[in-house]
């Protein structure tokens, strides 16, 4: 194996490897929707989907191909070209932060496209530009439920992702770095889950917003802006969008996997178990932690969604970072 | 090689990938277009309004504040970073950024700027 990777220049490496990243997390989106499914279906004592292979296994595919051989339509109203760009420039971005999460480390480095030291930084840029796509599609459809539930979710992607970049920064101060890597390295005593709990707990909460998921799904609240800002959208283009959802879910699961949960690093002591599994798993909890609280919690009315975001976890997560900032300089 | 090299390619990759789901369906979808599929859906009775770009101004307010204290958080990341190193001088400085921001976003607080009305 390692004579191959030796012939071949490094670029050819490095895009292989891209594909690679790129195939397992789009199967891995395929299957997390089946898993949703499923364990919604679970949850309120149905079968789910079970016609298409074994416990829906083919369901996605399934799905796959109705999308794509749907009936792709414009409204008229529509500005065209925007139109288009904006299922692209979500799923860019969703498919951008998946650069630099390490899935796991061995003798000869890290299993990730490129560890960057400005890891965090760089995830916040991917998931900021995610929000110009439901931001420009809600405005380009020309509609007047696509637009309202576009600002609607602008507002809110913005106001949880300050709370968010708050909420992770006493991570950093424990850590001394902005790199995943190097954070996961910082906690092989202790997982960060532990000394910064409340920082976790805003970071979860913060989490579901940003990825419009339920409780918080008021960017697609059916019952007052029947679709949000992709009313209009059929076919693979909405397709695109829902892509781009679950893979966020999916960016967020690793990011907390990483930053409070050790990574890659084992439980219990289990170093046999190699460090894909265990990320994969922890990940995987956190997948179902999210479907849990869809099928739990009822939606969050908007006035209180805001005033939770600016006046709760806002002053929450800088109290929680002076007292780690305020820990460290003062312990001998 | 840098890092940010690979992320590029990688970056390259995924844009060839997107192309290819947003190209997909002019090749496989048969569009059949008439005027009452090209309307704005609006529940099914004909569109009531022409949507000029209006709604609320609250969400303009929102974004603004968001501006002014988002670049305030991005500018406690590097200070994080060095915080081993700062100990109780940076607690000192980060102290009294926190009480200076502290007292902008009461005077928001207080102007109903975070009120949702």
């Amino acid at each position: 194996m390692n004579d191959v990777l030796g012939v071949l220049p490094w670029w050819v490496v490095v895009v292989v490897k891209s594909a690679i990243v790129l195939a397992v997390v789009i199967t891995t989106f395929a299957y997390s929707m089946l898993f949703e499914r499923k364990v919604m279906a679970w949850m309120q004592l149905r079968p789910g989907p079970n016609r298409t292979g074994p416990w829906g296994m083919l369901q996605p595919a399934a799905d796959a191909v109705k999308m794509m051989f749907k009936e792709d339509l414009t409204p008229l109203t529509a500005d065209r070209f925007v139109y288009r760009l904006a299922p692209f420039l979500s799923l860019l971005a969703a498919m951008g932060a998946f650069a630099i999460i390490p899935f796991s480390e061995d003798g000869q480095g890290l299993w990730s496209v490129g560890d960057v030291n400005a890891g965090i930084l760089f995830i916040f840029a991917c998931t900021s530009i995610g929000i110009y796509g439901i931001s420009l599609a809600g405005w380009a459809s020309g509609s007047k439920f696509p637009l309202l539930g576009s600002v609607r979710a602008t507002a809110q992607m913005i106001s949880y992702e300050l709370a968010m970049t708050m909420s992770v920064v006493g991570v950093l101060v424990l850590a001394g770095t902005t790199s995943l890597a190097g954070i996961v390295h910082a906690q092989h005593k202790v997982w960060y889950v532990v000394p910064q709990f409340l920082g976790f707990v805003i970071y979860i909460i913060t989490a579901v917003a940003e990825t419009n998921r339920a409780p918080f799904d008021l960017v697609e609240a059916e019952t007052e802006l029947v679709g949000g800002f992709h009313t209009e959208y059929s076919g693979l283009r909405f397709g695109l969008f829902f892509i781009a959802e679950y893979l966020n879910m999916i960016t967020v699961a690793c990011i907390a996997t990483l930053l409070f949960f050790g990574g890659w690093g084992p439980l219990f002591g289990l170093v046999a178990v190699p460090g894909l599994v265990w990320f994969l798993l922890k990940a995987a909890g956190f997948l179902f932690l999210y479907i849990w609280l869809r099928t739990t919690l009822p939606r969050f009315r908007y006035d209180r969604l805001m005033a939770f975001g600016w006046k709760v976890l806002l002053p929450l997560a800088t109290l929680n970072l002076v007292a780690t900032a305020a820990y460290i300089a003062l312990a001998p | 090689m840098t890092p940010y090299v690979s992320v590029a390619i990688y970056l390259g990759v995924a844009t060839v990938a997107s192309l290819a789901f947003c190209i997909l369906p002019g090749l496989l979808a048969q569009p059949r277009p008439n005027a009452t599929k090209e309307e704005a859906y609006e529940c099914g009775v004909e569109p009531t309004s022409v949507v000029g770009g209006r709604f609320p101004v609250r969400f303009y307010l929102i974004a603004m504040l968001f501006v002014i204290f988002d670049v305030e958080a991005a500018s406690f990341y590097p200070w994080a970073v060095q915080m081993h190193a700062l100990r109780a001088f940076g607690l000192g400085e980060m102290v009294t950024f926190v009480v200076t921001l502290g007292i902008g976003y009461a005077f928001v607080w207080k102007k109903g700027g975070l009120q949702w009305r």
